[in-house]
């Protein structure tokens, strides 16, 4: 299927981004003209993909994040890239509560928010060449209308 | 992103104005904490009525206070949570240990 549209944004690991890309990433899924709460659900996905890179992608250093979006008629598929060190164990990472920075407060819910916000999520990782979240939504008021 | 406090007795009032992500949370720890080592405080009350968005860097913030009033045998609870946060808080199971209520005034009576 072919989107009906697509960007893609380029940004520095600096935890500032992280409300600039999921109200980009909002701004962006607008157009479809889904329900407010799917908005909500795509803000706190990217949220947590976006706070993902810039902490555990990068750790301390400063790298580039690239967020893509491609819209079809009533979905949209969202993916975040980091050019980090990459995920040791991905199936451990994405276990509630688990997290390798207890020490700063981390919970350990982030791909579980992921996971619940979104209809599907994909990690691609390799060790120090990066990682990329893929993640996938039906709008379902959309669905419907369609 | 503002953090404003309110006493009332032994209780804090923490209401956090703005975004509560990765990116504000060092700032209201640091606040928190602060008002937190206070003679006069013993327990505390998040009042997330002003709070526009949340991501799972909250639940950190949330039981790092909770742990730290702990310490001096206060109590931690929440009032005023959206059903996005509410979601956020219910995954996490943080409402086993922290109850919320709907209104401060319920939040302060059972304090």
């Amino acid at each position: 299927m072919q989107p009906v549209n697509e960007m893609e944004l380029k940004f520095l690991s600096k935890s500032n981004n992280e409300s600039f890309a999921r109200v980009a990433a909002a701004a962006f899924v607008s157009q479809l003209d889904p329900t407010l709460e799917e908005m909500a659900d795509i803000k706190t996905a990217v949220s947590e993909a976006v706070t993902n890179a810039i902490i555990h992608g990068y750790e301390n250093k400063v790298g580039f994040v690239t967020m893509r979006c491609s819209l079809y008629a009533d979905s949209v598929e969202i993916s975040i890239s980091d050019e980090g060190m990459g995920i040791e164990n991905i199936e451990l990472a994405r276990q509630p509560l688990y997290t390798s920075k207890p020490e700063m407060e981390r919970s350990g819910m982030g791909f579980t928010v992921m996971e619940n916000f979104m209809d599907r999520v994909e990690v691609i990782s390799q060790l120090n060449s990066g990682t990329t979240i893929k993640m996938y939504k039906t709008f379902k008021s959309l669905k419907n209308k369609n | 992103m503002q953090v404003k406090f309110l006493s009332k007795g032994t209780t804090l009032i923490v209401s956090i104005l703005g975004e509560l992500d990765h990116h504000s949370a060092e700032y209201i720890r640091q606040k928190v904490d602060s008002e937190i080592i206070k003679a006069t405080t013993k327990n505390i009350i998040f009042d997330f009525s002003k709070v526009t968005f949340m991501d799972s860097s909250g639940i950190g913030v949330i039981l790092g206070r909770y742990k730290n009033v702990q310490k001096i045998n206060g109590k931690t609870s929440i009032a005023n949570v959206n059903s996005q946060i509410k979601r956020i808080f219910e995954m996490s199971g943080l409402f086993k240990i922290i109850p919320v209520y709907d209104n401060l005034d319920i939040a302060i009576n059972k304090m």
